[in-house]
């Protein structure tokens, strides 16, 4: 176990720093400095800039500090666009944003997939079946940048019952939306394999066993049944994870909560380098320690699982 | 598996064969003749290839029918796009127009083209590299493989919407930066496929039996490895086509793929969701449509093309 622990730690601590290493050189290569604006400064003024940002030394004493400051500060620097701030400072202020609409939409994904997973192979070719084999379905075509004007489109603008953007502190209503939103299209993956884990299960000796001892049918699926059941969905989470990241970016810009992708895009557009770059290398290292724990778990749960 | 006739020679066989009558009773089947048997026997697949078929009609064929070109303002529209823009045929906006009075229909034929484009291209990008990667991995194995595969597992543990929105930040906002980010990454997935594979194929017989006729690593690996891949990359590149539209609509919706004049389907559906609130619904249902129709197909075409190729699910 300790083996398999440290051989993927072996991938992911390499990945990070290549993650950082990339980031770092792509931005030194990008033509043109961060502050060759249309009005050209004057060299003693451009000087001045760089000498602050330490621009002036050589890159790889600049990647070095880069480096160090990120894995022993977790500090990403000034932001380039905003002198007052730093790069901690503009994620700090989108983070809890995303975390907040993120997890709710995580759970609740989890949740109501592998409901609607288990009781349709329970209740194998019934309306229930059909319903989740639909939505799952429907769910890989309509993804968060379709399912958000939809929404908008019933609830906001139909119905009247919901806002159409905006953040208000997370408040209920203003949380609905976004949650749905971005987690409609996992929550119907997770269902899908859910069910047809559960089928496989259902079919397998050691239930016929327990239904052929009395054991109620009840009994049979909980205690029995979906554990083994559970397992492929495990390593589905991982992926699951980085979409959802990666779709928060989506949800951010078409609800203007202002979370962290609202942030990443905003910065896209100045040409915001560092703030870009601390931000990818952020979400890379939480989906990268992500895998890591979904891997060991996965590993811990399962002891065929042998390396 | 390739059933081919078997010439009997009739002098050395007590009873007389007719020679000719018995290669037609024997007449090969194909592999591929099968599994197109198969696709075309499944209903959704083909409904699905016939959807698909049409939708590229209109992407490449589309501006002859159209009205108006997608750059012209209809400066009678513009101001009063709720209620002049409409869809309607007497205008000749038969899609009604967007938010600055230019045709809706020319656009979305406009988009569909460089949509689908961006589809193939990252698709064929995954098809070659990944393929030629995967093989040449899992056919040398051993160290080769493993350092190839590692590279590999660290790519694909980096998310990579991030870093493609990154090339795109640092290298100009363009639509040749998009497809070389897409094609950079959209291999990853097919090398590993194709390298499990590889890896059982290597062992069969046909690869000793030309091992011992002295064909080199490379000639086994294109003649006789890759075409009995072929199957599994079909199937996977299929698959692979919506995602890159789906990649490629993420980062246009967001802004930051295909730029003005040009279109997509991302961008077209990020300006209709934009102006949703203002009641012109159809700025956002036509591009949508054209967008979940042919998700739709690619994946119904995807599953037959599996049911039809993939013999492991038979």
């Amino acid at each position: 176990m300790l083996k398999y622990i440290l051989k993927r730690l072996g991938v992911a601590i390499p990945t990070l720093l290549l993650l950082i290493i990339f980031s770092f050189v792509l931005m030194r290569l990008a033509p043109g400095g961060p502050f060759n604006s249309e009005r050209p400064l004057p060299p003693q003024v451009l000087a001045n800039i760089e000498a602050k940002f330490g621009l002036d030394q050589p890159w790889h004493l600049q990647l070095w500090e880069y480096m160090v400051g990120i894995i022993t500060r977790f500090d990403f620097g000034p932001s380039f666009a905003y002198t007052d701030r730093t790069v901690n400072d503009i994620i700090a202020q989108g983070f809890p944003v995303t975390l907040t609409y993120g997890t709710w939409s995580f759970v609740l994904a989890v949740l109501f997939g592998c409901s609607l997973g288990v009781a349709a192979a329970v209740r194998h070719n019934s309306w229930l079946d059909y319903f989740s084999v639909g939505t799952s379905i429907g769910a890989q075509v309509l993804p968060n940048f379709v399912m958000a004007p939809i929404l908008v489109i019933v609830f906001t603008l139909w119905l009247r019952w919901l806002p159409g953007g905006g953040w208000n502190g997370g408040q209920w209503n203003y949380v609905i939306m976004p949650v749905i939103a971005l987690g409609t299209s996992y929550m119907a993956s997770i269902a899908r394999i859910t069910r047809s884990s559960m089928l496989e299960v259902l079919n397998s000796n050691f239930i016929r066993t327990a239904r052929a001892k009395g054991m109620p049918a009840h009994h049979v699926i909980l205690r029995h049944a979906l554990k083994p059941a559970l397992m492929p969905l495990l390593s589905y989470l991982g992926p699951a994870f980085v979409g959802m990241v990666t779709g928060s970016v989506i949800i951010d810009v078409y609800f203007s909560t202002g979370g962290i992708g609202q942030l990443f895009t905003n910065s896209a557009f100045n040409r915001d380098y560092s703030v870009i770059m601390g931000i990818t290398i952020l979400l890379g290292t939480l989906t990268i320690m992500f895998n890591l724990i979904v891997d060991i778990l996965y590993a811990w749960i399962d002891p065929r699982i042998r390396y | 598996m390739v059933l081919r006739p078997v010439r009997v020679e009739a002098s050395a066989d007590p009873i007389d064969v007719d020679d000719a009558n018995y290669e037609v009773s024997a007449k090969g089947r194909s592999l591929w003749a099968d599994a197109a048997g198969r696709f075309f026997r499944h209903a959704p697949s083909v409904v699905s290839l016939v959807v698909l078929i049409l939708v590229a009609l209109f992407a490449f064929t589309g501006h002859f029918f159209a009205a108006w070109s997608n750059e012209e303002i209809d400066w009678s529209v513009l101001g009063n796009v709720r209620i002049a823009g409409v869809p309607s045929l007497e205008s000749g906006h038969y899609f009604g127009t967007d938010d600055l009075g230019r045709d809706l229909f020319s656009r979305v034929v406009q988009g569909s083209q460089i949509s689908l484009m961006v589809g193939f291209v990252g698709a064929g990008i995954a098809v070659v590299v990944g393929t030629f990667y995967g093989a040449v991995a899992g056919y040398f194995g051993g160290r080769i493989d493993s350092t190839m595969m590692r590279i590999v597992d660290i790519l694909l543990s980096i998310p990579y919407m991030f870093v493609l929105i990154l090339l795109l930040v640092v290298f100009g906002r363009s639509i040749t930066m998009l497809y070389v980010g897409i094609g950079l990454l959209s291999w990853l997935d097919m090398s590993r496929i194709v390298r499990g594979q590889t890896l059982s194929l290597k062992e069969k017989e046909f690869v000793e039996a030309a091992r011992a006729g002295g064909a080199g690593h490379f000639t086994i690996i294109f003649r006789h490895i890759v075409p009995n891949l072929m199957g599994i990359v079909v199937v996977y590149a299929t698959l692979l086509v919506p995602q890159m539209i789906l990649t490629e609509s993420f980062i246009s919706f967001l802004g930051l793929g295909v730029q003005e004049p040009l279109t997509s389907w991302g961008a077209l559906i990020s300006q209709g969701a934009g102006t949703v609130m203002y009641g012109t619904l159809w700025q956002l249902l036509f591009p949508l449509f054209f967008f979940v129709v042919t998700l739709f197909s690619f994946y119904f075409i995807g599953d037959g093309l599996r049911d039809a190729l993939d013999p492991r699910d038979r």
